[in-house]
């Protein structure tokens, strides 16, 4: 069992009320069960738990409030199943629609912030380095520990928001600064400093970090002047959806990762693997599933959520043409706010933009039912879910080429060197 | 014959068909929610339903939404009357900590070796609520 502080026994016999007492329970058990001795105070968290799935999840939030309970730190809230905020029409059916949007009310009754993003970095919500904080939502997680230097493990349903209301989480994983050294090296520097330096090539990236690492930690060498935040994110999220990464370093780049040998912790690493252009082109394959065809039937992006900066690209590289094939832009209010200020939502819309917020397309049902359909994404994480929970099949392209597409109401390719 | 398990977490006596998988399932995308049926395409026991038997789970594949679909079963009632596990997962049985504290009737969890599973499949087992295994 793991060793409670007078105040955190107080908790659970019910002094803060019966909500807290449960919330401190699910906390205490879960460290017993994961070997942690202690808990440990977090700073933050961001809570995947308030998504559909089931009554279920419905009944344990309305339990929660109920109880009485409230977060006891600062708790944004990941993607809902509804969408508030946004101009896309969700086909649940009447209970399931229901019971969400009880969920999604119970979760901000509890203090959460209705941020409703899966990039709440990007919302305002950036833990200090070195802090413990209790995250979930697998790219949310994987980008709070290697790009802001915050450590969390993947908090996931019901442990999200226990640790939240409790403030503390079990010590044990990502937590230990002895759990976050790199082991595999991962060398990029082969590859042309053009694909490099490609958005295009991060997603691809990602996709080979999640197959090779698994839940092992890399850093990855070669990338210096290569980055920008929105790629590291695109990395992140297809790491997270092709393997179980938590954390990865990329030497020079991010910030446990001065050097390789710091991430390394100056110990000679397990493994070492060098890319080649065919272990590119082969991950590069495995993001599409539509085969040979130029057909598309619909875009998506904005997985994670676009930031401000990637909707001002779209807005550039439409260059204020119609779209033939619709263009679903996820994004959050924290992007749509701006938007509507100057009047770009309005006019980004009467283009053919269909603005998808508080949620996504790969979480709910908004991409309508059509027979063989392809959706083309330059989602890393799309292309991975897509086929599954929307039935499309998927078209990995760049942005421009998926704008391109949408213009053209068909595929559209540009030249490029994937070496 | 008899076995003693370690009880990882705690409920009232069980019976049921050992179903024994054997390969590793993930919960979330493995099992459907509402009926218990494994529905993974490439699982060997793609069909079977795991609804009231006592399930053997040789691994498990970690989803964080292993706990939503466990506790959703439980809810539906087509929660194994068991699960013995080789390797605790905490994610997976988190889903049977909050159904105890939904105040759901929640099955026992025990710890029990992937060998030693293997030879209880398809027999009828009571699993009593301090940790012993017997066939009927």
């Amino acid at each position: 069992m793991p060793e409670l502080t007078f105040d955190e026994q107080a908790v659970v016999s019910g002094t803060q009320g019966e909500g807290a007492a449960m919330a401190m329970r699910i906390v205490a058990e879960s460290a017993r069960l994961m070997g942690a001795p202690r808990l440990i105070p977090v700073a933050s968290a961001h809570i995947d738990g308030a998504l559909y799935h089931g009554d279920s999840g419905t009944l344990f939030a309305e339990k929660l409030v109920a109880g009485g309970a409230k977060v006891a730190v600062r708790a944004t809230l990941n993607v809902g199943a509804l969408a508030p905020a946004g101009c896309a029409t969700i086909r649940l059916p009447p209970h399931e629609r229901d019971m969400a949007a009880r969920m999604m009310r119970a979760y901000e009754a509890m203090g959460c912030e209705p941020s409703w993003t899966c990039a709440p970095y990007q919302a305002g919500h950036r833990p200090a380095q070195g802090s413990d904080v209790a995250w979930g939502e697998s790219n949310a997680v994987v980008f709070c520990n290697s790009v802001l230097g915050a450590r969390t493990n993947r908090y996931g349903d019901f442990l999200d928001i226990a640790c939240a209301i409790a403030g503390r989480a079990p010590d044990y994983g990502l937590h230990r600064q002895e759990n976050r050294l790199a082991t595999l090296v991962i060398d990029a520097s082969a590859l042309s400093r053009e694909l490099r330096s490609s958005d295009v090539f991060y997603p691809v990236l990602g996709t080979i970090l999640g197959r090779s690492a698994g839940t092992a930690i890399a850093v990855i060498d070669g990338l210096q002047g290569c980055t920008s935040e929105d790629r590291l994110k695109a990395l992140g999220a297809a790491a997270a959806s092709a393997g179980g990464v938590g954390l990865f370093h990329i030497a020079g780049v991010t910030p446990e990762a001065p050097d390789l040998a710091t991430a390394l912790g100056n110990q000679p690493p397990r493994e070492r693997m060098t890319l080649t252009p065919q272990e590119v082109q082969s991950a590069l394959a495995r993001l599409s599933t539509a085969g040979e065809t130029g057909r598309i039937d619909a875009i998506a992006i904005g997985s994670p959520h676009l930031s401000l900066a990637e909707i001002d690209e779209v807005e550039h590289l439409m260059a204020g043409r119609r779209l033939k094939a619709p263009l679903y832009a996820n994004t959050g209010r924290h992007v749509l706010r701006p938007l509507e200020a100057d009047g770009r939502r309005k006019a980004l819309e009467a283009a053919g933009v269909i603005f998808v917020a508080d949620t996504c397309v790969v979480v709910t049902p908004i991409l309508p039912e059509v027979e063989g359909a392809v959706l083309m994404t330059n989602s890393g994480k799309f292309a991975h879910y897509a086929p599954g929970n929307t039935g499309y099949a998927v078209t990995y392209g760049s942005l421009a080429e998926c704008v391109e597409s949408a213009v053209a109401g068909k595929l559209v390719r540009e030249p490029r060197a994937w070496a | 014959m008899g076995l003693i398990a370690d009880i990882l977490i705690p409920g009232n006596d069980a019976a049921g068909p050992c179903l024994a998988l054997t390969a590793p399932i993930s919960f979330w995308g493995g099992v459907d929610p509402k009926t218990g049926d494994i529905i993974d395409a490439r699982h060997p026991q793609r069909g079977r339903n795991i609804a009231g038997t006592v399930l053997a789970l040789p691994g498990t594949i970690g989803s964080s939404s292993a706990s939503a679909v466990l506790l959703e079963l439980v809810h539906a009632g087509r929660a194994p009357a068991a699960i013995l596990m080789d390797t605790p997962d905490a994610i997976l049985l988190l889903g049977l900590v909050v159904a105890r504290e939904m105040g759901w009737e929640t099955p026992p969890a025990l710890r029990l070796s992937a060998t030693a599973q293997q030879s209880l499949d398809g027999k009828r087992l009571l699993v009593s609520s301090q940790g012993a295994i017997t066939t009927e």
